[in-house]
């Protein structure tokens, strides 16, 4: 870690943002004079992740994190903002050619393994799409060759190249889904939440797999889950994602033992844990707000215990708090009680 | 070799084989379906009576009842027409034309519902709206309207030789250009199903052309429901094409189809050559019928709701 923070950053995010355009259609705009409208999935996030690190988002349903993750592969087109991968902002490019050379520097791995492979294909041929698509191997034999080390990458036998995807359990396929995003010989994954779909056994087989990858071909991961336990573990980075926007980024040991935004805070009380057991816990109070009409002031004051008249009116910007970044005005003014905790995390992951 | 063997042990290790064994109609109209195409497919080689070549026919020969009534004569089974054309034969004859027409237009009905189902629902937006408005109108047509409406057209457009010579065109278009909005409709739906998986997504992280996505990936995965209503939908174009030769708008009488054959004996129906008409009729039956059974089984089995 700390010898990689000196380089220029893999990937830097200013100012991004996606509205949806979630207006009912035209005839009834007009007969029902409906209002156009946008939906807010991602309000202006701003993060950088070094190389050779991982970088993790965590957040509740609907926050926005996997919008971000899918902006940043290219499957979105921002509404505004830069994404600037190795120096180059790819918000900017148009075509298809200017993009093919990132885009095989970049591959995503899917939360659902069922989904995620397409049923009809062999499995040695959903793992030789990339390496055909960006033409790096030529030759039959040759693919078939890479498809063979890539599986005994992954952890399966070159012979499973024969298979189709339903004879494969969960685990194996997010195995084969992992080969396949290391076909093109990517510097960095984006991992949308890919082991929420497992059983927790397998959970830590995947996670233990990606940061043995992750040692031997020095990849950067960007991270996203709602499982607090699996970013402890695997996290260099997390950032909090609230409704569309960032609420804390910090080193992760920094961030579960010393959590300054009061959402962050809510979210490691949620934790279950054999410890706490039969201590008074803070429940989790109210839902997420419509990201359509999102509260005015800090998105988050309708659920905090500590907002006051200016959360309500006055949007937070990020400020460096320590080794963190935080939007929230409570922090900012130091009106909020510290809160340390003992690193108690992740009691069903053995690394 | 072994490669076939273990393909064909596959095949009858499935459930579709599994569920097609269990019901015994399915057999039944599989062995009509097949026997029916295969005697069609056939027909030039084996009908008893070529009746197409005018120096066979004799007029003596013409209006003999079927061949276990009093007047008829062995040779001629199902009796004969008033040419003097053996009954049984012209059926087979008919029945090719009319199985040519139906399967001709299913494909091409087929061709061009999955193509534009796939664009509308791949594409989505603007394209699919317009798509969709077009599919709107047709099936607010009754089909029989639609190809009689074509088929007008190309009668004022074409000259008379030639648009005899094309009326078998005329009407595979004209049945494909009333059907094909069954087609569009349930692979977009299934499109947009299979657009928003991952395996998809995936397929767009890299950077593959959208064509080659609709085509490689979704393309198979929406080909279920098509080969059902595929198979419904030959026995519903055999059908129509025979309702359009019987209000004499569909093949010319040189070819004759089953609806022709229908259509001719009608006119003797009531003077008691009853034969011409009941004949053709029901070996019309016979092929709706076991082709719709085996539509019916195909729908159920596919149907993972209804195992």
């Amino acid at each position: 870690m700390a010898d990689t923070t000196q380089e220029a950053p893999l990937l830097k995010i200013a100012g991004l943002k996606r509205y949806f355009d979630v207006s009912p259609p035209l005839l009834n705009r007009i007969l029902e004079r409906q209002p156009r409208l946008t939906l807010r999935a991602v309000d202006g996030v701003d993060f950088t992740i070094n190389r050779g690190e991982t970088f993790s988002i965590v957040g509740e349903s609907g926050c926005g994190k996997s919008t971000v993750a899918r902006l940043i592969v290219g499957l979105y087109r921002p509404t505004a903002g830069s994404i600037v991968f190795d120096g180059v902002d790819m918000s900017g490019l148009q075509s298809r050619k200017a993009m093919a050379p990132l885009r095989r520097r970049q591959q995503m791995i899917f939360q659902d393994p069922y989904a995620s492979l397409n049923p009809r294909w062999r499995v040695r041929d959903i793992i030789a799409e990339p390496i055909r698509a960006f033409d790096l191997i030529q030759g039959s034999d040759k693919v078939a060759a890479r498809v063979g080390e890539l599986l005994r990458q992954v952890g399966l036998s070159p012979v499973d190249g024969e298979k189709y995807p339903h004879e494969f359990s969960g685990g194996q396929r997010q195995r084969i889904s992992i080969a396949r995003a290391l076909a093109s010989q990517p510097e960095f994954l984006v991992c949308d939440e890919p082991t929420s779909a497992l059983d927790v056994s397998v959970q830590a087989q995947i996670l233990n797999l990606m940061k043995d990858l992750q040692r031997q071909l020095r990849l950067t991961y960007l991270f996203i889950s709602h499982n607090l336990a699996v970013v402890y573990h695997i996290s260099d980075h997390v950032a909090v994602m609230y409704l569309g926007r960032i609420a804390e980024v910090a080193p992760t040991r920094s961030l579960f033992s010393r959590p300054r935004h009061p959402y962050t805070r809510m979210l490691l009380d949620t934790i279950p844990d054999l410890d706490m057991t039969g201590r008074q816990r803070t429940p989790v109070a109210g839902e997420v707000p419509n990201p359509i009409n999102p509260p005015p002031g800090c998105s988050f004051h309708p659920r905090c215990p500590f907002a006051n008249h200016r959360c309500k009116r006055e949007q937070p910007q990020p400020k460096q708090v320590d080794d963190a970044l935080v939007a929230c005005h409570g922090v900012e003014e130091g009106r909020l009680p510290p809160d340390t905790r003992p690193l108690t995390v992740a009691p069903s992951l053995t690394a | 070799m072994t490669a076939i063997a273990a393909s064909v042990r596959r095949a009858i290790d499935s459930d579709l084989f599994h569920s097609f064994r269990q019901s015994p109609v399915t057999v039944g109209a599989a062995i009509v379906a097949i026997v029916y195409i295969l005697a069609a497919g056939l027909a030039p080689w084996i009908v008893p009576h070529n009746t197409y070549e005018v120096s066979n026919l004799n007029l003596s020969n013409a209006f003999l009842p079927p061949a276990w009534t009093q007047d008829g004569k062995a040779a001629y089974l199902l009796g004969t027409d008033d040419q003097g054309r053996d009954v049984f034969s012209t059926i087979l004859l008919g029945a090719r034309v009319s199985l040519t027409v139906g399967v001709c237009a299913v494909l091409f009905a087929a061709t061009l519902g999955v193509t534009l189902g796939l664009i509308s629902g791949y594409v989505g937006g603007m394209v699919d709206s317009a798509i969709m408005r077009v599919a709107d109108i047709m099936l607010s047509f009754p089909a029989i309207l639609i190809a009689l409406l074509i088929d007008g057209i190309a009668r004022g457009v074409l000259p008379p030789e030639t648009h005899t010579r094309l009326s078998i065109y005329v009407l595979i278009a004209s049945l494909g250009l009333s059907t094909w909005v069954q087609y569009a409709r349930t692979v977009r739906a299934t499109t947009m199903v299979e657009k928003s998986k991952e395996y998809v997504m995936a397929a767009r992280v890299i950077g593959i052309h959208p064509a080659l996505i609709m085509i490689r990936h979704v393309l198979p995965n929406v080909l279920g429901p098509v080969l059902v209503i595929a198979t419904i939908g030959l026995a519903v174009a055999v059908l129509s094409e025979a309702t359009l030769s019987f209000l004499g708008v569909g093949v010319p009488p040189t070819q004759p189809s089953l609806g022709t054959l229908i259509r001719v004996g009608n006119n003797f129906l009531f003077s008691g050559e009853w034969w011409m008409a009941i004949f053709p009729g029901v070996a019309l039956v016979i092929l709706v019928l076991s082709v719709n059974l085996l539509g019916d089984w195909l729908r159920d089995a596919l149907n993972p709701k209804l195992r």
